[in-house]
């Protein structure tokens, strides 16, 4: 069984201070830690997890800068076989139509019984990519799948719905799943895949490599354009209590206190 | 007229809230643009939830069809691309919601419409939607515009628009004469699976004491449960602290876990994604401990302090603990 894992690298920005650029059309990366967006790190686990099981070979597919290498070599280092990367500004500043549409075009040529993808990114949140490829591609599609249960030529998998519910649905292959975070528990790469793989070739894929017309991808091929950022309003806020650790939590005891919880 | 159409989700039974969230910023949008509200309920055996939406729509088309009962993606999909392609609207909304980001790209992709995901607000400048959407983790908010088109697409993120009252005057129902294919071969809906009920049951207690991914190490859970014990309260947490296997599922707080409205929510280490905060923001006082001043988590909150959890837990458990004494 041949997977497809489409992925992708992320600027970690849960704890970093995130700064909008001059134009305000993007974030300041420089010295934002970059990391395999969580999702799809469980995407790959999946993909290795099953081919390993299954017999087969785990492709991770990408849309990124040149720093995205990264996140295909530390696929590679875990056991991806093959990887590539449509790489040049013609797929700049695409929307999710837009990427899906790219990276059906690398994904068609190759051979695979199931395309998988994180559900999210952390970075732009469009939970949006994986099922638009699923339709580029013609291919059945679930997504928030936290279950996942092989058959002959089908596969059974569980979404997870709004409250935790689950909802089993029987799957042809080849199918694209969305991967939700906690299916698995993702393996870190050791030190000599790390080093083998940093040998490995990827392959690079521009537009014009893939038959794509570069007006149908990037920020021409997107029907949808980002006009500006902004920092979120704050509005009232927590009122915060100052001060040491000791003295922060002094007043926060204080506040509990009054409340009646201590 | 010009009509903003939105796609009712429901449930088990069950009309879910998003529909109405949906159906009030349509009719603000609709308002101040000029444009009619229709609610489009798709479903088997839903005829009556019309009666609930019509109060809340110029117009409610219902297409009631046993092919319809589960949700399948791939047959939504085509009814809607068939109404979608009779009707034109110039907005359609889905909510984005499990349901929704299952549904929303592929019609996207098929009919070519201009799609934005996750919106958080909808305004019209002139004829010209502008939407906004929230990234980087609830650290930046985008404006987006679309394309020119006669229709164009969003989902909508839960709990980010109030719902309003009902409108005296009720909208009319109709009945929608559409072609319902079968569930395909290529995607069944099997069954539903309820999630797996554990011995502590957070959404009935008054404290909840909730930890996120900023805790870094399972082997940092005892001081979270010794202060939840100083204050007579249970322990729960976000979803990674699940992922990561430091808590079971039942404790999970937010959209894919459980909704609790205790009278304390103490938040350490945890950002406040929106999903994290669905399950919480009804809770009466909100506390929340964390590092970065920016997270998002302040914005809801009642009282913060920005701190190291490793240092403010144990100096917490302390103060507790001498004004007991
Ligand atoms: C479909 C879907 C459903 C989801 N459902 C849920 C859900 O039900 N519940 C849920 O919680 N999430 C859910 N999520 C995930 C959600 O998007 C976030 O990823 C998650 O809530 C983040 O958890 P967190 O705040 O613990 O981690 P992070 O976002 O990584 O935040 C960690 C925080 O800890 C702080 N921190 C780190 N170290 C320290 C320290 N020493 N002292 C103080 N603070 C520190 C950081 O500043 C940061 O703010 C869902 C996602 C999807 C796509």
């Amino acid at each position: 069984m041949n997977i497809v894992v489409c992925l992708k690298q992320v600027p970690e920005t849960a704890e970093a201070e995130v700064k909008l650029a001059s134009d305000k059309k993007g974030i300041e990366m420089e010295g934002l830690p970059l990391q395999i967006n969580e999702a799809d790190n469980y995407a790959l686990e999946q993909a290795l997890l099953l081919t390993e099981e299954h017999d087969g070979d785990v492709t991770v597919v990408t849309l990124g800068p040149d720093s995205s290498d990264e996140v295909l070599r530390m696929s590679m280092a875990k056991g991806a076989a093959e990887a590539v990367r449509l790489a040049g500004p013609a797929f700049d500043r695409g929307d999710p139509v837009a990427i899906a549409r790219a990276l059906a075009a690398a994904v068609k040529d190759l051979e695979y019984d199931l395309v998988l993808t994180g559900c999210m990114s952390s970075d732009d949140g469009n939970t949006a990519v994986g099922m638009a490829l699923a339709e580029c591609l013609d291919l059945p599609h679930a997504t928030y799948v936290t279950q996942m249960e092989m058959g002959d030529g089908e596969v059974t998998v569980g979404r997870e719905l709004e409250g935790g519910l689950i909802e089993k649905l029987k799957m042809k292959m080849p199918c694209v799943l969305g991967i939700q975070t906690g299916i698995n528990e993702p393996r870190y790469a050791s030190i000599m895949g790390i080093a083998k793989a940093s040998k490995r070739e990827i392959a690079m894929k521009s537009a014009s490599d893939l038959g794509l017309d570069e007006g149908s991808v990037g920020e021409e091929g997107s029907r949808t354009k980002l006009e500006e950022l902004a920092y979120p309003p704050v509005g009232e806020g927590a009122e915060i209590l100052e001060g040491t650790p000791a003295e922060s939590s002094g007043k926060l005891a204080e506040v509990l206190r009054e409340k009646g919880f201590v | 007229m010009d009509e903003i159409l939105v796609l009712a989700e429901h449930r088990e039974g069950e009309l879910r809230d998003i529909t109405f969230e949906m159906l009030s910023k349509a009719r603000s949008l609709g308002k101040d643009a000029g444009k009619s509200v229709t609610a489009l309920l798709l479903g088997a055996g839903v005829g009556d939830y019309a009666e609930a939406l019509k109060s809340h729509a110029d117009e409610v088309l219902v297409l009631d069809h046993g092919n319809l009962k589960a949700f399948n993606a791939a047959v939504y999909q085509q009814v809607l691309s068939e109404v979608l392609k009779s009707r034109e609207p110039s907005l359609v909304m889905i909510g984005h919601t499990a349901f929704g980001v299952d549904l929303a790209p592929g019609l996207a992709v098929t009919l070519e419409l201009p799609f934005a995901s996750d919106c958080i607000d909808l305004a019209y400048e002139g004829d010209d939607l502008k939407a906004t959407r929230q990234i980087y983790e609830g650290k930046v908010n985008a404006t987006v515009s679309f394309a020119d088109a006669p229709t164009v697409l969003v989902t909508f993120r839960p709990s980010a628009c109030p719902v309003e009252d009902a409108e005296a005057s009720a909208g009319k129902v109709t009945e929608l004469d559409v072609a319902v294919p079968e569930e395909p071969a290529m995607r069944q809906f099997l069954e539903y699976v309820e999630a797996a009920v554990g011995e502590v049951d957070i959404t009935k207690a008054d404290v909840v004491v909730s930890i996120g991914r900023g805790l870094r190490e399972e082997e940092n859970l005892p001081m979270i449960e010794e202060l939840a014990e100083a204050l007579g309260g249970v322990v729960a947490c976000s979803r990674p602290c699940v992922d990561a296997g430091w808590l079971p599922k039942d404790r999970q707080v937010g959209s894919s876990g459980k909704t609790v409205k205790p009278k304390l929510y103490l938040a350490i280490g945890i950002s406040g994604q929106f999903q994290h905060l669905s399950g919480m923001k009804a809770a009466d006082t909100i506390v929340a401990v964390n590092k970065d001043p920016k997270a998002p988590i302040f914005s809801e909150a009642d009282y913060g302090i920005v701190g190291d959890l490793m240092k403010v837990v144990p100096a917490l458990k302390e103060k507790i603990a001498e004004l007991r004494a």
